[in-house]
């Protein structure tokens, strides 16, 4: 099984970034993706920037794939988007349609990312038609699913491509227009100075019980939990998991990364270090309260 | 422009085309679109009954089949989309490949709407599901400003489909994963949000109320506070330690006043929104922007909006009260 890193979700300061993919060069990872995924204001490292980057990580062997946004509003991101998949030697990892069918048009082999909404093995053939390599599942997707999906590949003689599954971090659960860290700060969207940069792992949102339950992470949602699929590696394994997809957080990724990588090499599944994700097991991705 | 209104049964879409809709949108009863609520949507023989009822009149109806289904549900999916086109729909509103690839090569003649469910944003999308699924309209998600939403209709390869009023989703359609995260039941797959089974209501002794989503707190009520209905989106939680509507308040999209840009810019259709409301909603909503588009139509340089139809429309928005959202920059 391979390790990737998965985007950085978060908008860390330039420095903090580049130290920390410094460090990943030297981590057991197979795959890196890079590029920002969430808001396109985030400019503490440019696309030049992360395209540089991402030739100095490729020297240290690593596949680097460049990641795109998730929801695409303007030119502007739509010009950056042109510029990674013109780019050339990385993949691209399409989160939208706009990547596709730019890669489609340009034959760059593409990631397709989980916000792609890829359901059935039907449209996943359709998209290896286009270029599609990998395929990471959107967060709802679990076990049974994935089966299904395998078998019924195997039935029309399709090959899989191969399969990543987010192993650890916060789930994304939704995109907006709107950016919810400016609105809980009470700026304008157009003018939020980009504040979510003081939130290096997002802003938590509690129930009114003060239940820890989501993460504002400018127009994305996350998850509060901080899920952790290494309890179920033999099942992984014995889907057919490639990749497993580790995804920054602000503190501790050298460990979680060590973790993972003592886990895929050890026939025993390692202890849970993090939530249980429910979507894996065909229920509600959170753990949901058992008495109010 | 067209005007497309919700019909979440037989008596909403008669209401609908009565009160002057060039087109109704209506869905099966069951998960194959994303409003499969109890008690809503149509029986086979509702629906040809609908179709009859509408053509007779020169009205469209359009089947929404926007749901993601997985591999192993796959046919349910492809069978309705044979009864579309048995049924004589006008068009599908479809957003998943494998579903508009079927009715692609099995009923060319039926028309392919993508569906806003399809999240397509930017003159690339449009263009792949145009050359992959031949559609004839895409319906544009709830995300793009006014200028935006200009651009593309230069740029879009085939007409574009806006939303003008009613509930509104502030997430990206198609891409929202609330309600999954919370009840295990979503939009994509089985195209409910928070499932009504799901929600509680808990009076308190002091006259309050509580509404809980699988057993988390979505918001409390004051005694004589009006209570909406608890999307994981319009609740109140608490962020930096004040409580208030962190995703968005309970509010209607009302795009009434872009009416001359949109027209101007080429929008080939305005959607209402609101197939889980009532006959009253539909046929009020869609007589008032059967009016303002009729006037606008007589004259465009004398349009303006008129008190009375935002009056009418604020009667039937969420919470009374309705907003831009993302059409206006500084929505936030």
């Amino acid at each position: 099984m391979k390790l990737s890193l998965g985007p950085l979700q978060y908008f860390w300061p330039r420095e903090h970034t580049l130290a920390f993919y410094r460090e990943a060069a030297d981590w057991p990872l197979d795959i890196i993706y890079l590029g920002e995924t969430v808001c396109s204001k985030r400019r503490e490292l440019g696309t030049r920037d992360w395209i540089a980057l991402a030739a100095e990580l490729a020297r240290s062997g690593k596949q680097v794939v460049l990641s795109s946004l998730a929801l695409i509003e303007a030119e502007s991101e739509l010009g950056v988007l042109q510029r990674l998949v013109d780019h050339g030697d990385c993949w691209i990892e399409a989160n939208d349609l706009s990547a596709v069918q730019l890669c489609r048009e340009r034959g760059v082999p593409f990631v397709a990312g989980p916000t792609l909404n890829v359901y059935n093995h039907h449209a996943l053939a359709m998209l290896m038609d286009d270029g599609l390599r990998r395929w990471v599942p959107g967060v709802e997707q679990g076990h049974v699913l994935l089966r299904e999906l395998r078998e019924a590949m195997r039935a029309e003689q399709r090959e899989m491509p191969e399969l990543e599954v987010i192993a650890f971090g916060r789930l994304p659960l939704a995109f907006s227009a709107r950016c919810f860290t400016a609105r809980a700060l009470d700026v304008a969207k157009d003018q939020c100075g980009f504040r979510c940069i003081d939130y290096p792992d997002g802003m938590p949102l509690a129930t009114r019980e003060g239940r820890p339950f989501l993460r504002i992470n400018g127009i994305q949602i996350q998850g509060e939990e901080i899920t952790d699929l290494g309890p179920e590696l033999p099942q992984l394994r014995e889907l057919g998991v490639d990749v497993l997809r580790l995804y920054p957080q602000a503190e501790g990724m050298a460990e979680m990364v060590a973790h993972y990588h003592l886990a895929r090499r050890s026939p025993v599944a390692p202890p849970r270090i993090g939530a249980r994700n429910g979507y894996w097991h065909g229920e509600p991705g959170m753990r949901v309260p058992e008495t109010t | 422009m067209q005007l497309v209104c919700p019909a979440g049964n037989l008596p909403a879409l008669q209401a609908a085309i009565d009160a002057g809709a060039d087109a109704v949108y209506a869905g099966f009863r069951d998960q194959t679109n994303a409003r499969a609520f109890p008690g809503l949507n149509f029986s086979d023989d509702e629906l040809r009954d609908g179709i009859a009822y509408a053509h007779q009149r020169g009205r469209q109806v359009y089947l929404a089949l926007n749901t993601y289904p997985d591999s192993a549900r796959l046919p349910q999916w492809y069978a309705a989309v044979d009864k579309a086109a048995e049924f004589g729909c006008d068009a599908i509103i479809a957003a998943e490949m494998a579903v508009l690839d079927y009715a692609t090569r099995t009923h060319p003649a039926l028309k392919r709407h993508l569906s806003v469910q399809g999240s397509a944003t930017t003159a690339p999308a449009l263009r792949y599901a145009h050359e992959r699924f031949g559609i004839s309209r895409a319906v544009l998600p709830r995300v793009l400003s006014i200028q935006q939403v200009e651009r593309l209709c230069e740029g879009s390869p085939v007409p574009l489909e806006v939303f003008a009023f009613g509930s509104l989703c502030i997430m990206v359609e198609g891409r929202c994963q609330l309600s999954s995260y919370v009840t295990g039941a979503s939009p994509n797959r089985h195209g409910v949000c928070s499932p009504a089974s799901f929600v509680r209501w808990e009076e308190h002794d002091d006259g309050r109320r509580s509404v809980r989503l699988n057993q988390v707190l979505m918001d409390r009520f004051e005694p004589r506070e009006p209570a909406g209905y608890p999307t994981v989106c319009k609740g109140r939680f608490e962020v930096g330690g004040e409580v208030f509507h962190a995703l968005e308040e309970p509010t209607s999209l009302n795009t009434l006043e872009l009416l001359p840009r949109l027209a101007q810019a080429g929008v080939a259709a305005l959607k209402i929104e609101g197939r889980q409301r009532g006959v009253a909603y539909v046929g009020s909503v869609t007589r008032t922007w059967r009016d303002a588009l009729d006037r606008y139509r007589a004259s465009p340089q004398d349009w303006a909006a008129q008190p009375r139809w935002q009056s009418a429309l604020s009667k039937h928005a969420e919470g009374h009260q309705t907003t831009l959202g993302p059409y206006h920059r500084s929505w936030h």
